[in-house]
């Protein structure tokens, strides 16, 4: 299995570890519900280092990201940070990333799932324009998630006025603080305010030194992956492998706001205006008791409509939420979901199940 | 981790207490901890008949489903519903928080001493 380089640290402090995307990762230290709440209500600390990063860098770097991205990148600005989907051929996903524009038109960084940075790295290779060359910078990259309302004030301790980024998908390269260039960015996968900073491995302990240092009088909480799922879920962000994989149209998720057609051409635009969306993605709530989990079915009446692709019991609204795959075309009324052969009542709510108070 | 001297376990981290015929069942201190916070509990119904060793209830912890295992046959004659609202308990106290009475039939011929399942939990 794979280590971050904060994996003996993590597990000193108390970290519960399971495998994930082939890293030993912690799932929880306190307890997953604890840290939830210490996302929503103040701050929370994730390793989130297994994450990939690829650079992108040349002549053609935009018209690179142009073609392998549904999203567009030609309006994109140096410092700011733009989510997109990768698609193949056949418009399903290869995976979704955060793309981060260094210097317009020339270098691109861009962070990918960890379980397809290989794989994303060599579909980005396999697809460089003239004069663009792509590294795999993941094993190289350190990468710590502060989160919460109250990471504003653990990264002001850290970092100078200048070098914060105010503006969500907003980022700051900073020099100086440690021995190599970080970056501070406003970015996050909790559905709160936050800061994702990637640094080089060899600055990874320091940076880590900093930010438990800064986060002492804040009251900052270690966080784990189970946490991560369930911050993430209520703010109704996909999650790759679950939402969506290569077989899923990319139309039939809900993020055509980052596909854009308008655009002369990306890898699967053809196959995505061939097909009429099948499936969508859906919010639910069980009216019943229970859970409604990954894959369980659900059904309108007596007819399946599709499944659960995650589910958990939100932390924050203490209700029973999951996000479902269902038939486009679908009755919404009189749903169920079949928990271990028992069919409990839900019903469709609109997505996000959380919204931040900004 | 507790582990308490006056009851029998199951190797699935079931606990039982035997007070003449009727039994009361939980899950164990090194499974709460093991499950994480538990936030559903899947309860049987008064009346409803128990076999030893098979599945009788579901806890829900934010990550999973696990079965929980009888320790006895027969009938259930008490539910402890307050763990329906208040799953929580299961974690402040594994040993206070009982699931189920049960007036017995049957014990399972695969109950552990304090000292063997002390061992399991290493």
């Amino acid at each position: 299995m794979k280590r971050t380089p904060y994996c003996g640290i993590l597990k000193e402090m108390g970290g519960k570890f399971v495998d994930f995307a082939g890293y030993d990762m912690p799932v929880q230290f306190e307890g997953i519900l604890a840290e939830h709440k210490a996302v929503r209500e103040n701050v929370g600390l994730f390793d989130v280092s297994h994450m990939g990063e690829v650079l992108i860098e040349g002549e053609g770097a935009l018209a690179t990201l142009q073609k392998v991205f549904t999203n567009n990148y030609e309006t994109l600005k140096a410092g700011r940070v733009r989510y997109s989907l990768m698609l193949n051929e056949n418009g399903g996903v290869v995976d979704d990333v955060l793309v981060y524009c260094i210097k317009e038109n020339e270098t691109y960084l861009v962070c990918v799932n960890a379980s397809n940075a290989d794989k994303d790295f060599a579909w980005i290779s396999s697809h460089l324009e003239k004069n663009t060359t792509a590294k795999n910078l993941s094993d190289d990259t350190a990468q710590l998630a502060v989160q919460g309302s109250s990471a504003i004030n653990v990264i002001g301790k850290i970092f100078k006025e200048n070098d914060i980024p105010d503006k969500y998908y907003s980022f700051k390269i900073v020099d100086g603080v440690f021995s190599k260039k970080v970056i501070v960015s406003r970015t996050g996968y909790t559905a709160e305010d936050g800061f994702e900073i990637y640094c080089d491995v060899s600055d990874a302990k320091g940076l880590f030194d900093k930010v438990i240092a800064a986060g002492k009088d804040v009251g900052l909480k270690l966080c784990g992956l189970g946490a991560r799922d369930t911050l993430r879920l209520e703010g109704a962000m996909p999650l790759y492998g679950h939402e969506m994989n290569e077989n899923t149209l990319a139309t039939e998720i809900g993020l055509d706001a980052y596909i854009k057609f308008d655009k002369p051409s990306f890898i699967g635009k053809e196959a995505l205006l061939e097909q009429a969306p099948a499936k969508r993605r859906i919010g639910i709530e069980l009216v019943d008791r229970g859970i409604a989990r990954e894959h369980a079915e659900v059904y309108s009446g007596n007819l399946k409509i599709g499944e659960i692709t995650s589910g958990t019991m939100s932390p924050t609204l203490g209700k029973s939420i999951a996000m479902a795959r269902v038939d486009a075309n679908a009755d919404l009324n009189n749903l169920f979901v079949d928990v271990r052969g028992k069919k409990l009542r839900a019903e469709k709510v609109e997505l996000p199940f959380y919204k931040r108070n900004k | 981790m507790e582990i308490r001297e006056n009851l029998k376990y199951l190797e699935s981290h079931e606990w039982v207490e035997i007070c003449g015929n009727v039994a009361r069942i939980g899950i164990t201190d090194y499974a709460q901890n093991e499950l994480g916070d538990i936030v559903f509990v899947e309860l049987p119904a008064v009346g409803e008949s128990v076999v030893a060793d098979k599945e009788f209830a579901n806890v829900e912890s934010v990550k999973a489903v696990s079965p929980v295992n009888s320790p006895v046959s027969g009938k259930i004659i008490a539910v402890n519903g307050a763990l329906e609202d208040a799953p929580e308990m299961i974690n402040d106290d594994a040993f206070d928080a009982w699931f189920v009475e049960v007036e017995i039939t049957a014990l399972s011929d695969k109950l552990l001493d304090a000292a063997a399942y002390e061992k399991i939990c290493k």
